[in-house]
């Protein structure tokens, strides 16, 4: 992975520590992402979650780094591959779950599903099954921001893959004409479907994408969330500040299949296992925890924990009824 | 405590697959996430991975064994400490391979998820003249078969004595492009994963082995770009196939496919032809929500400049695909991911090219007229199935092209029957639908018995739940109450 490279701004070379606690709140919060995915991946093989189902496993430390920059308040926006931020959100799992299933608990009543979920308690805006389409989406929950200046910042995730969108430099240069408190992150997981960056990609340093309009770009480690973290407190006070959009690329890598089917043959076995073992965001921070003195019992407890929180999620998703028949025609016009 | 690995479903449409091999054996120790087999269907390859710590106690399923339907045990994993012997019999599933063949694994597929009991829906104004068309036994409309349709009735088009070879949709749309490829070296296809990944649908599969990079171009997530691309390329002479993922990506991209493709003849004075096929597959798929199930073909079929082909069965998708890559101007070519696996008779000719703009009667009879595209088809024909056994003759045409629309096959039918029903899973207000009506009540008002109805797809987005997705379609069930309705019945 890219540490640290010709982006726009230049960052600070040396890693930043974390606190204990910190280290704890990222093992605890990307280890239920993980234990999600995989719950998530095994109730779509039992046929409990249909349709399309883009799991998060691999990347959980740039949801994670992101969040704990942010503040109260601060609202996420994403695309299909939602589950982490749902959860980072502060989302109930229990209900994500649920609307996986496509039950009448889930947080879109079962309408939405796996792409499509929002909570404007959690400030999450979806969740979009459109590639590209945060970007801009991103880019107008900034706009009611700065319209009402109330200090708020607007946290925009995409693909490598949607950043050749051309709607995304739309938002680009309006976000940077108006001043608009928004961060854009890209997670670089190097391939959008089976397309390898250098395949769909004129410029594959994205943190450069931003300079036509004057944004300052970062290019990061996105496995390292202490990396991620630093990167976004940066990008958040800039935008809080008043300075307009920040765009960091985060170079993460997504262990699974784009979606549940994929031939798996744009990319080597060998690749995938070297990713895991060298790079894995959790196990990284589970080895510092170790050597800090932190006991494999208590972190086996917080394991045990995400456990217990993923698999009470998937029978209440299980046990939840389905929509009642007369939602088919609700929540058409407000 | 062990637990049962149950064969994966894929994707939504898959039912069983092949059990590929075995990555692990008999008594290995599994840490979640450790990929322990891989599993095959026609699309896909997946790696199946163990979700808990423990030892692989009994391989159920042996590798290489097709046919696995979907919940199938096929593996017994046992907690650390716990013996393998201790599972033995703990599954009464005997292994795979070491019983009757015949008997597969035929017992242990499971009710599809979500097939659930039917509901009446509300609201449907639509439907105040068919009454209550309750879905009662009605199996889902997906698992239909278009290959039930007589193949005779694309004799006419065929000459005599024609030998017949079976294929799938995705088969027969792969080897018109490639035939045409072949033809005519100006022909070439582009968009997303059309290439290297074989297309997402696998309609293009093998196309960049024949033809190289140069004629089949993989290009970024950039739909108004490389339709805008297209376009140009076809303006300097050039005959583009443009391959959207699915239509609903189209919806970025309809600002050229309208304002640039349909319109410069005109603009220009007749000198400036597109001659170029947007194809990619339109329309619900399964689960997959409202972003992703959206039917295009009103909206294409209402712009003047545009061909609008929506074809039912692979024969219609080779003979009618290889005329729109032969024709002058633009042409949107909506497929259907449900349909792609299915499979019917093409005609093995050297050169097999059908008529655009000329409908099908795909099922004849006298006592009323079903007209429908696409997958809508499966609806109108299994309606006429069951109409028959009532004793109605219902007379069934597939339009096949939207735009022009073949009206006379249409009217000459309702002459003959009085009554009409048209069908299709888009949208109500102003569809498809609406306009057969219209032009039905126009050109054949004397002859009507009874006001022509209409099955659609319901008045709302897409809803992601199983019950739900399923009310939001069309049924077999409304199209029959249609066809009794407008004969009094
Ligand atoms: C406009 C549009 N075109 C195509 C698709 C189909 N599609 C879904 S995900 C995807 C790949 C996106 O890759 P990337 O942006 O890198 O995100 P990742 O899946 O890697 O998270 C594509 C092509 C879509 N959803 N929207
Ligand atoms: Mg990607």
């Amino acid at each position: 992975m890219v540490e640290e490279s010709g982006g726009v701004t230049t960052g600070a070379p040396t890693i930043p520590a974390f606190t204990r606690d910190q280290e704890l709140t990222a093992f605890r919060d990307m280890l239920l992402i993980r234990r999600f995915e995989e719950k998530a991946g095994q109730l779509y093989g039992m046929g409990v979650i249909g349709g399309f189902c883009h799991l998060y496993i691999g990347q959980e430390a740039v949801v994670i780094g992101v969040k704990m920059a942010a503040r109260d308040g601060d609202q996420f926006t994403t695309s299909y591959r939602d589950h982490g931020h749902m959860l980072a959100s502060g989302m109930e799992p229990k209900r994500v779950m649920a609307e996986l299933a496509g039950k009448r608990g889930g947080y879109s009543k079962g309408k939405g599903g796996s792409m499509h979920m929002f909570s404007r308690t959690a400030n999450f805006y979806g969740g979009h099954g459109i590639v590209g389409a945060p970007a801009p989406i991103g880019a107008g929950v900034a706009f009611a921001n700065a319209y009402r200046g109330d200090g708020r910042v607007s946290l925009t995730f995409f693909g490598e893959g949607a950043s050749n969108q051309g709607q995304v430099y739309e938002a680009f240069n309006m976000a940077a004409l108006w001043k608009l408190p928004v961060v854009f992150i890209v997670e670089n997981n190097r391939y959008a479907m089976g397309t390898e960056i250098s395949r769909a990609s004129a410029q594959i340093d994205l943190s450069k994408r931003g300079a036509a309009f004057a944004i300052p770009g970062k290019q990061i480690d996105g496995m390292d969330v202490r990396i991620v973290k630093a990167a976004a407190d940066e990008a958040i006070e800039w935008c809080r500040n008043g300075n307009g959009p920040y765009l960091i690329e985060a170079q993460t890598y997504r262990y699974r299949g784009h979606s549940m089917s994929d031939p798996a043959k744009y990319r080597s076995k060998e690749e995938v296992q070297k990713m895991r073992a060298d790079h894995d965001p959790i196990e990284q921070v589970r080895m510092r925890l170790i050597a800090d003195g932190v006991s494999e019992d208590e972190l086996k407890k917080i394991d045990a924990n995400a456990r217990k929180i993923v698999s009470d999620a998937a029978d209440f998703a299980m046990a939840d009824k389905e929509p009642d028949p007369a939602e088919l025609w609700t929540d058409v016009l407000a | 405590m062990t637990v049962n690995v149950l064969m994966p479903a894929l994707s939504p449409t898959m039912e069983q697959g092949k059990l590929a091999k075995w990555l692990k054996s008999e008594g290995d120790a599994v840490k979640a996430g450790d990929v322990i087999a891989e599993i095959e269907t026609d699309k896909a390859t997946m790696e199946v991975e163990a979700v808990d710590e423990g030892v692989l106690a009994r391989i159920l399923v042996p590798g290489g064994t097709e046919n696995v339907a979907v919940n199938t045990p096929i593996a017994v994993i046992a907690e650390e400490g716990e013996s393998v012997a201790d599972t033995a019999d703990h599954a009464p599933i005997k292994r795979v391979g070491e019983e009757d063949k015949s008997q597969k694994q035929a017992e242990a597929v499971p009710p599809a998820p979500g097939q659930t009991a039917p509901q009446d829906q509300p609201g449907d104004a639509n439907r105040a003249q068919t009454k209550a068309a309750v879905e009662a036994a009605t199996p889902a409309p997906k698992a239909t078969s278009v290959a039930e349709q007589p193949s005779k009735s694309v004799a006419p088009e065929v000459p005599e004595g024609t030998t017949m070879v079976s294929m799938t949709m995705r088969e027969a749309l792969r080897d018109a492009m490639a035939e045409e490829m072949r033809r005519d070296p100006a022909v070439f296809v582009i968009g997303e994963e059309v290439a290297e990944y074989q297309g997402a649908y696998k309609v293009t599969q093998g196309l960049l082995q024949e033809f190289g990079a140069k004629r089949v171009v993989d290009t970024p997530i950039t739909e108004y770009g490389f339709a805008g691309v297209g376009v140009g390329a076809a303006f300097a002479g050039l005959r583009p196939i443009v391959e959207f993922m699915t239509f609903n990506f189209s919806m970025q991209a309809i600002d050229h496919i309208v304002n640039s493709a349909a319109k410069t003849l005109y603009m220009s004075g007749g000198q400036i032809n597109c001659p170029i096929v947007f194809r990619g597959p339109n329309g619900a798929a399964a689960r997959v929500a409202a972003q992703h199930s959206q039917d295009y073909t009103a909206w294409y079929a209402q712009v003047p400049g545009l061909i609008v082909i929506a074809p039912s069965n692979a024969s219609d998708a080779k003979g009618l695909l290889k005329a729109a890559i032969r024709n002058d101007n633009p042409v949107v070519f909506l497929e259907n991911e449900i349909l792609y696996g299915k499979t019917s008779e093409v005609p093995a000719l050297e050169d097999f090219v059908l008529p655009i703009g000329k409908a099908r009667i795909a099922r004849p009879g006298k006592d009323v007229t079903l007209v429908s595209f696409s997958i809508g088809m499966t609806y109108a024909l299994r309606a006429a199935d069951e109409l028959a056994r009532e004793g109605i003759e219902a007379e069934v045409i597939d339009l096949r092209t939207l735009r022009p629309m073949d009206m006379a096959t249409v009217i000459d039918s309702v002459k003959k029957t009085g009554r009409c029903v048209a069908i299709e899973e888009g949208w109500p207000q102003c569809g498809v639908s609406a306009e057969i009506a219209m032009r039905v009540q126009l050109e054949a008002f004397d002859y009507l018995d009874a006001p022509v109805l209409r099955v659609t797809g319901k008045d709302t987005p897409m809803p992601y739940a199983a019950n739900l997705e399923k009310l939001a379609l069309p049924s077999v069930a409304e199209v029959v109450a249609a066809a009794k309705a407008v004969m009094y019945r």
